[in-house]
């Protein structure tokens, strides 16, 4: 595999020169106007944003800039004070959670959610989507189901294998390590079949000779015709994957691009990478106006 | 002390249809905690609107004894229904306090003097067995059959028999259900509902039908028992509940058999400490008097309970890795 050359990246993914907000060619995810507040604090106000499609966008910013909460928007897991969103041209503003997943966008969680006490086997196998024996009624026969559910069982076992689980597929999920169960929910997601995939943070606990593996995987989501969007706080990572970032922080857009150039930008410095760690974020976000020395 | 006569009625114990209708109620709480997470404190409600729809359906409507009792089964769902559509979106806590009231609301309604001609009050319903044809649907002829502690006469054999149909039918029905990719689901629910709907499962669609699947094998619990004895609204307390609780627990909460054997666990205790308690006390090997004999077997039953919950939460035939109370 092509574990250690930097991955081909996608190219001509924006229309004009990339800005906050900027037009993409084929945008699978059109956010616009799209605002959370918490009591007082304004978590998410995202004045327009696109997601390209097919290929691996990092989300990155800083603790609290309120990705995780974009990503529970998107999903339905959350909804917003106002803004509207699509997902491949469908409206997606009020539909509940359930629905965005069965279109194909599937999320993980931050704070991993492995199903405990179901095994290894069992949690991928309730990824499946369309299973007929999970209607009440058809459930009661198994000649409707049984066939399809071996046929989801090979297809666990392959991507178990893939995600080197199979050993473990017996076992409650509740006996794996941190690391394990980040990668059993990545699995199960991909259980789904989805088109966009979306991952709060999937390497964080993930030890480095299992992240390279981890990159792979995610790399060949892309291969296979997925659209990625991630949230990740390691910027080798994105670096080595990404094929467009967005820096997010104190709930706004603060600058979009590939990675080579987006993170030299200043406002991503200054946002994230803690260069001018005196200078207020609020600076970079236009929630304080700079007063120039001068001036005074 | 007569220790035959102890022993011949705890045995007798082992197959009544008290001993039955616990465990179809303890099957509908394996359904909903055991499997699904629902914390249902409210499932003397369940077994309540079963036996009154039945009765009531009975003696008010006319009905016959089978309309009847699908009329007890039917309000149980509308039971579930009222109760689920508002609270199963909520957290599982709210479930719990709101099927707990609801309970006791039902009792209250049932109890008070306001509907009388329907509900017969604080006197209960009886005569809807014969009036229904129940009775007389009893296809065993007049006679006394078994043995030894098991002697039934025709009547009880016929409730017997039928509670144990029922019981069988709702044994195989779960599971049937919890081996299929619906159970599947259904555990998944009771591990983390975030995680289950975000593989687009219709939680709250999940999480209604279990609440019905359960509610009915509670309704039914009431039923077998409304068929055997009266039905009275000093049956339907909270107590109940708690004692259905701690057969479900005694056997295992999310086990299929658990509910049953349990069930007959807890009603061979009962009858044994019913019966032995008194004697010590009257032979004087208890320093205490008959009637407080009665009451310490409820004190041993909490106490059982308690020691259940902490030493063996998963109960006898559950694994210990499945289910435990403090995760
Ligand atoms: N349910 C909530 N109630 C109140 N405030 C919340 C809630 N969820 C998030 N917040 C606040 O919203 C802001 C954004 O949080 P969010 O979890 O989206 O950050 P994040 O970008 O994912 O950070 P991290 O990188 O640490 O995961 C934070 O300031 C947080 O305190
Ligand atoms: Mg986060």
């Amino acid at each position: 595999m092509s574990s250690n050359q930097t991955p081909e990246k996608a190219t001509g993914l924006h229309i004009g020169t990339p800005a906050p907000g900027c037009k993409k060619t084929n945008p699978m995810l059109v956010i616009d106007h799209v605002k959370k507040s918490f009591g007082g604090l304004t978590a998410v106000d995202v004045e327009h944003l696109e997601i390209p499609t097919g290929a691996i966008t990092a989300l990155i910013g800083p603790n609290g800039a309120g990705k995780t909460t974009l990503f529970n928007l998107l999903t339905g897991f959350d909804s917003p004070d106002t803004g509207t969103w699509s997902f491949q041209g469908t409206s997606l503003s009020g539909v509940p959670s359930f629905k965005v997943a069965q279109m194909g966008q599937v999320r993980t969680f931050q704070l991993t959610k492995a199903l405990s006490l179901l095994t290894v086997l069992e949690n991928m196998k309730l990824g499946a989507k369309n299973q007929a024996g999970e209607g009440l009624l058809k459930s009661l026969i198994p000649s409707i189901w049984r066939k399809q559910d071996q046929e989801i069982e090979v297809k666990a076992m392959e991507l178990l294998k893939r995600f080197k689980l199979d050993t473990k597929k017996d076992d409650f999920a509740a006996s794996l390590s941190g690391g394990q169960r980040k990668l059993l929910e990545m699995a199960r997601a991909l259980m789904t079949d989805p088109v966009l995939v979306m991952l709060d943070e999937p390497m964080a606990g993930v030890n480095p000779a299992l992240t390279q593996s981890l990159l792979d995987h995610v790399l060949d989501l892309k291969n296979q015709g997925m659209t990625v969007l991630f949230v990740e706080h390691d910027m080798h990572m994105v670096r080595h994957i990404a094929d467009w970032v967005v820096v997010m922080a104190e709930g706004k857009v603060v600058a979009e691009g590939p990675p080579s150039t987006v993170m030299k930008e200043q406002a991503v410095i200054d946002a994230y990478l803690g260069a001018h760690q005196d200078t207020d974020l609020g600076v970079v976000t236009g929630r304080i106006t700079i007063v120039d020395e001068g001036d005074k | 002390m007569n220790w035959g006569q102890i022993f011949s009625n705890t045995l007798e114990s082992l197959l009544t249809p008290t001993t039955l209708a616990y465990a179809l109620a303890a099957l509908g709480l394996a359904m909903h905690f055991g499997f699904a997470g629902l914390l249902n404190f409210g499932i003397a409600g369940f077994m309540a609107v079963g036996a009154y729809g039945y009765a009531i359906s009975v003696l008010t409507f006319g009905l016959p004894w089978w309309a009847g009792m699908l009329m007890g089964v039917a309000a149980s769902i509308v039971f579930s229904l009222i109760m689920g559509i508002p609270t199963l979106r909520l957290r599982g806590d709210y479930l719990a306090i709101v099927t707990i009231a609801a309970a006791e609301i039902l009792r209250l309604l049932f109890l008070t003097t306001a509907f009388e001609p329907v509900t017969g009050s604080a006197d209960g319903l009886f005569g809807y067995n014969n009036a229904g044809g129940f009775n007389a649907a009893n296809p065993f002829p007049p006679g006394s059959y078994g043995f030894g502690p098991w002697t039934y006469n025709a009547e009880k054999l016929w409730v017997v028999t039928f509670g144990l149909i029922i019981l069988a039918l709702c044994v195989f029905l779960l599971w049937s259900l919890m081996r299929s990719p619906w159970g599947r689901v259904i555990k998944g629910i009771r591990e983390d509902e975030d995680a289950v709907r975000a593989l687009g499962k219709n939680v709250f669609a999940y999480k209604m039908q279990a609440l019905i699947i359960g509610g009915v094998f509670g309704a039914l619990g009431g039923i077998v028992y409304a068929a055997f004895a009266n039905v009275s609204p000093g049956v339907y307390v909270t107590s109940l509940t708690f004692f259905v609780w701690t057969a479900l627990l005694l056997g295992g909460a999310a086990t299929i058999f658990g509910p049953v054997v349990g069930s007959i666990i807890f009603w061979v205790l009962q009858a044994f400490l019913t019966n032995v308690l008194p004697e010590l006390a009257v032979n004087g090997i208890l320093p205490i008097s008959g009637t407080q004999a009665a009451t310490i077997k409820y004190i041993l039953i909490g106490a059982g309970l308690m020691l259940l919950v902490i030493y063996r939460p998963q109960g006898i035939f559950g694994n210990k890795k499945e289910l435990t109370f403090v995760k």
